[in-house]
């Protein structure tokens, strides 16, 4: 009953999102303002609805209701109940419910808090998302119905891909997806005030908290993925410039310009065409992004459904809602009137070559993921790897990180400088310390990544600038979001630059028993043993890792197998092991036996280590960037304004 | 207010994307990647005897007149001893086969040879793969079809099969 139920929730929810946006359409036509009330409700209705459904589907899967599909393809009975559960969106048709999920709710949310922006462009905002929401609901219910039943159940599923089985999924997907599709908010939004030509400060300041909102959790979502990279598929890199994680970066790129035009927007009026246009171009990427990763346009461990009608469903249905948009916006923008005029040296200026830097970043990397497609139309065949991004992306990245010195301290519409200059000093002289540092000290390090730290230390001590002097307690907490999440990308920086200049690597065969020098580590290979998980079975690793100073740590990577269920294939991955410490991780893979001179035996194993110098900087920084957000939203959002204002009302009404 | 093309900008570029998009929805990719030197005349190379009792190749040696195969291997890889067989059969069926071995050592090729049978004629060492990237071969084995005047005709990536032989006798008769 279960399954049916989902599936009649879903149909109700789409229904009330056809009924928004038909509400919401007679509104603006006609002004009827008994419609109108209709919308509010049915937006949280359909997100309470589509949420439930959901909640229905990962039932299933704790379940281990094989009589359902896609419980069947994609879960097995004996896997742990953290995958379990994880399953449910591991796979195409349950990912592209959870979309919906996430669209609904923040529709819902919208609904809910939003009392800052006038009825006509909320009620225009709610019908775009319903639009949305109803296309993929289209999508979901007609071509990839997660809740269809067999008509015999299996005696068992097929199991989880094994490499997705790692807590690090459990979040990760989820993370990025509230990000990605939170940002439909700001698309929504935007395409509302295109319709009533509400594109001014009060739009700006009603759409900011929900661009934060769903940035902090893109922040994350990429922070996660990259981690969960680094650990679990055993190469050791947290960046590969994979199309998978330039399609996550590139709506990030494009929030984090529409974080820092919203700001001028909302506190100068300017830039308003701008604001609205990167509004609907981060959300875009966000569905271009999803179509590129799920249409198995790419190949990778993302693409769960390589099924061409789905991919044209997909395509049509992003032609209509960025085609719609745009076209909208060509129309609508150029009756925006011109917004406040600045100086070039000022908050304003600062935040335009910011947008201009990300857009560029933005557009070289589209621009190297999407070429291989375009060169093979031509008959051309390449790929674009990181030499390409780290050349392009690399500099720019630098110069975007100087011009963020700078920002911060300078004033709204016009300054002299005097500020940016008695405070630069510090600043520098910490850029210059590092430099002669790591030129006199750090040996042979390449141009990018002795640049990267020493804008790193600039930044550093640049972002903290702007409390200097100040009343650390009167200090609005979105000052300290700024400063915080500024500061963690110099942390963010400094960790990229130090791994990728110092890091030293290792691989050799070895026997048990015998030693292996990495850094300043004497790595002493133990030996093997095997272990058998819940569903796998693996050879496990010793090692004891000692530094110079004498502390020893054992680390037990591992190469696990997970058996073929159901006549699926077997199934290897590798579990690095990891040694945390101040300067940085000592990582290790335990690889192939060696054969030995007979060609039978193995006495040798391969064993990969790398030491990588201040490399968890990178997550930290990550994290660092989305908790300054987070300060930011609390700043922003004014929930407790909120609250304490309709206390007063509730108040008032009991007295009245 | 100004409404000028400007505004289109945007919505054009979105238009050539979803060009890509459906061009690639409407033809796979493929993901065979030829060598660019096919129909090209054989890179310039000298390489040294890989084992003891053979001779080295030059891409000089390629150009007599007498169409044959050039076979990339190495003792190291699998399945070249799976192909052993059908070059057998290919030299027993006249066909003149040089090799390349990609980074081996002299003992191992000779091991090699014992095993599967020699069915080169010549056989290079290519201790750093840098014929092999010239070539523009991307793994083993492979097998390049050459003409009489040393040109590459046609890349063959992986194992040759048994069914394979007969046309590939028949190619090189054409190109006589």
């Amino acid at each position: 009953m279960i399954a049916e139920l989902g599936l009649a929730l879903l149909w109700i929810a789409a229904a009330l999102a056809c009924l928004s946006l038909v509400a919401g359409i007679v509104f603006l036509r006609t002004g009827k303002d008994d419609l109108a009330a209709l919308v509010r409700p049915a937006s949280v209705a359909q997100g309470l609805l589509t949420a439930t459904a959901f909640a229905l589907l990962i039932a299933l899967f704790v379940r281990s209701d094989m009589s359902v599909e896609l419980v069947a393809r994609n879960s097995h009975s004996l896997k742990p109940m953290l995958f379990k559960v994880a399953g449910a969106w591991g796979n195409h048709e349950g990912s592209m419910l959870l979309w919906l999920t996430i669209l609904g709710v923040s529709g819902a949310l919208v609904a809910i808090f939003e009392k800052r922006l006038r009825n006509d462009t909320l009620v225009a905002t709610l019908a775009a998302q319903a639009a949305l929401s109803l296309g993929f609901f289209a999508f979901l219910l007609f071509s990839s119905n997660p809740f269809k039943r067999l008509p015999v159940a299996p005696p068992d599923g097929q199991g989880l891909n094994p490499l997705l089985q790692d807590p690090g999924l459990a979040f990760h997907p989820p993370t990025l997806y509230v990000g990605y599709v939170g940002i439909s908010v700001a698309f929504s939004f935007a395409v509302g005030a295109l319709i009533t030509r509400e594109i001014g400060p009060a739009f700006a300041r009603a759409m900011r908290p929900w661009v934060l909102g769903s940035w902090i959790f893109l922040t994350l979502g990429i922070t996660a993925g990259s981690y969960w990279a680094y650990y679990e598929l055993g190469w050791g890199g947290w960046w590969f410039w994979d199309p998978v994680e330039n399609v996550s970066l590139i709506p990030w790129l494009a929030g984090t310009a529409l974080l820092h035009s919203v700001a001028v927007t909302a506190t100068r009026n300017a830039l308003r065409a701008w604001t609205v246009m990167l509004a609907v171009i981060a959300f875009s990427m966000s569905m271009v992004g999803t179509f590129i990763v799920r249409s198995g346009l790419l190949t990778s461990v993302h693409s769960f459904a390589v099924d061409p009608e789905r991919g044209t469903f997909l395509l049509a249905l992003m032609a209509i809602y960025i085609g719609g948009a745009l076209t909208l916006f060509a129309m609508r923008a150029g009756a925006v009137a011109e917004g406040k005029k600045f100086a070039l040296m000022s908050r304003e200026g600062s935040l335009v070559i910011n947008n201009l830097l990300l857009t560029t970043i933005l557009a070289l990397v589209l621009l190297g993921t999407l070429y291989p497609i375009v060169a093979e139309a031509m008959g051309e065949k390449i790929s674009v790897g990181p030499p390409y991004y780290n050349k392009v992306a690399g500099p720019l990245a630098l110069i975007l990180c100087l011009v963020m010195v700078a920002g911060p301290l300078l004033s709204w519409r016009k300054d002299d400088g005097k500020k940016l200059w008695s405070r630069l000093p510090a600043a520098a002289f910490a850029g210059a310390a590092v430099l002669f540092g790591l030129v006199l000290f750090g040996g042979k390090v390449g141009v990018l990544p002795l640049l990267g730290m020493t804008v790193a230390g600039v930044v550093a001590v640049a972002s903290i600038a702007p409390l200097w002097k100040r009343n650390l307690r009167r200090t609005p907490l979105p000052t300290w979001g700024m400063v915080i999440a500024h500061f963690g990308v110099a942390v963010a920086l400094a960790g990229m630059a130090a791994e990728s200049a110092f890091i030293k690597e290792r691989l050799v065969a070895a026997a048990p028993g015998e030693t292996v020098k990495v850094d300043d580590f004497s790595v002493k290979f133990a030996g093997v043993s095997p272990v058998a998980g819940p569903n796998y079975t693996a050879i496990r690793g010793t090692l004891i890792a000692t530094t110079p100073s004498g502390a020893s740590f054992t680390l037990h990577p591992e190469a696990r197998m997970f058996p073929g269920l159901m006549g699926t294939a077997p199934t290897e991955t590798n579990e690095a092991a990891l040694l945390t410490r101040p300067g940085g991780q000592l990582y290790v893979v335990l690889g192939q036996p060696v054969p030995g001179a007979d060609g039978m035996s193995a006495d040798r194993y391969q064993l990969r280590l790398w030491w990588k110098p201040l490399v968890w900087w990178i997550w930290l920084g990550g994290a660092l960037i989305a908790i300054g957000a987070a300060l930011s939203l609390l700043g922003r959002a004014q929930l407790i304004e909120i609250w304490r204002v309709r206390r007063a009302r509730k108040a008032q009404e009991r007295f009245a | 207010m100004k409404k000028s093309w400007v505004l289109f900008v945007p919505l054009a570029i979105m238009g050539l994307l979803f060009g890509a998009f459906i061009y690639r929805l409407t033809v796979p990719a493929e993901t065979l990647i030829q060598s660019q030197w096919i129909n090209k005349p054989m890179p310039l190379f000298d390489l040294p005897p890989a084992t003891a009792g053979v001779e080295g190749l030059k891409s000089s040696q390629l150009a007599d007149g007498k169409p044959r195969l050039v076979n990339v291997f190495a003792s190291w890889c699998i399945p070249c001893r799976a192909e052993a067989p059908q070059l057998e059969a290919l030299k027993a069926a006249g066909v003149p086969i040089d090799g390349i071995a990609i980074r081996d050592r002299p003992d191992d090729v000779a091991a090699f040879l014992r095993e599967n049978g020699n069915p080169f004629d010549r056989i290079g060492s290519d201790q750093q793969s840098s014929v092999q990237i010239a070539l523009g071969s991307s793994g083993v084995p492979e097998t390049f079809l050459i003409d009489g005047k040393g040109i590459i005709r046609e890349q063959i990536q992986g194992v040759i099969l048994a069914e394979q032989v007969p046309e590939i006798i028949a190619k090189l008769e054409a190109m006589k």
